[in-house]
């Protein structure tokens, strides 16, 4: 395998365990308090939804837009999430909002599962459908991500392979360790992830605006692709100025200190 | 009517999440980039340049705009 496929390979796995701890929170705060059946029937129907979702829209997207069209679209939206995420790394970092802990929010979950009111004997909707809901979330990102990743490098088979790796993973420790995988430094993980989804979609959005233009094709960046190794450069600048000022002003924190004990769900 | 509330907000939580500024930074940076390109003639590798950058700043003051709300 190539560098560049190796590349994929991990920043797909690394992006994909956030993602699938937070669904493994919540299906097991649902299946451990209310009924597995119904949690699994929750988790299969959004698997087999987002496989539909992916099938009918990836052929849509790829047979009837032109490759600029689908850049502006996808890189458009992986540019939000990614500086979603940098977002939330910036607050957590300066101390301005609660580390992501899932061990609360797997007490939450469990919490509010047991205000629902009692469990049926039979099938248990509220299960079922916050599972379902949860598994499709977060497996939308996951598929965003993949197809980025995977089309950007021309080897969405790598893509998927990391992503499936990554499922795996998740799915192994969640069974061992029965419980909320708190150990895995999610918040880390995300600021890379993050890092990694603005530099991809700012590049591709900004591409795709050639669809626009004249030729109705892609606009070419200084120096070709080396100019997402540029701008994940940027973005590592600008997010670490945001942290540092943001921790010597009124109300924040020195970053290198440890994240404070009150937690609360993103 | 229920059903199409959560649709719609499901939509907006995955798309939009926390904070609507960051999108809307994003669409207005990718428009001026767009008029750039289609109105002025400029060659791709400077749109490029000053797309990217609009990007940026328009980060920059979506969280800035935050902040100041936060404090």
């Amino acid at each position: 395998m190539t560098t560049a496929a190796w590349a994929v390979l991990v920043a797909t796995y690394v992006a994909c365990v956030v993602e699938a701890v937070e669904a493994t929170t919540i299906i097991m705060a649902m299946g451990f308090t209310r009924s597995w059946r119904s949690t699994w029937s929750g988790v299969a129907t959004a698997l087999l939804a987002l496989a539909v979702v992916t099938t009918v829209f990836g052929y849509a997207l790829t047979s009837w837009l032109p490759e600029a069209a689908l850049q502006l679209a996808i890189g458009g939206l992986l540019l939000v999430f990614g500086l979603q995420w940098l977002r939330k790394a910036i607050l957590r970092a300066s101390h301005r909002k609660s580390i992501h802990d899932e061990e609360k929010i797997f007490r939450e979950q469990q919490e509010a599962a047991r205000l629902a009111g009692d469990q049926p004997d039979g099938f248990d909707v509220f299960s079922f459908m916050v599972s379902l809901k949860g598994t499709f979330l977060e497996g939308m990102e996951v598929v965003f991500i993949v197809i980025t990743f995977g089309l950007n490098a021309h080897n969405v088979p790598v893509a998927v392979l990391g992503a499936c790796a990554a499922v795996i993973t998740v799915t192994i420790l969640a069974v061992s360790f029965r419980k909320p995988l708190a150990m895995i430094p999610e918040n880390t993980m995300k600021y890379g992830v993050g890092l990694l989804l603005a530099s991809f979609g700012t590049f591709w959005a900004i591409e795709g605006l050639g669809v626009l233009g004249n030729r109705h094709k892609s606009i070419a960046w200084p120096g070709s692709d080396a100019a997402i190794l540029v701008l994940l450069i940027i973005w590592f600048l600008v997010t670490r100025v945001f942290i540092v000022a943001l921790a010597q002003s009124p109300g924040g924190a020195d970053p290198r200190t440890p994240a404070p004990t009150k937690r609360t769900v993103k | 009517m229920r059903v199409l509330s959560e649709f719609g907000k499901f939509w907006y939580d995955l798309i939009v999440g926390d904070d609507w500024k960051i999108a809307a930074a994003v669409v207005v940076a990718l428009a001026l980039s767009a008029l750039l390109l289609t109105r002025t003639g400029t060659p791709d590798q400077i749109v490029a340049v000053v797309g990217g950058t609009l990007v940026v700043l328009g980060f920059c003051v979506s969280l800035i705009l935050d902040l100041r709300h936060k404090d």
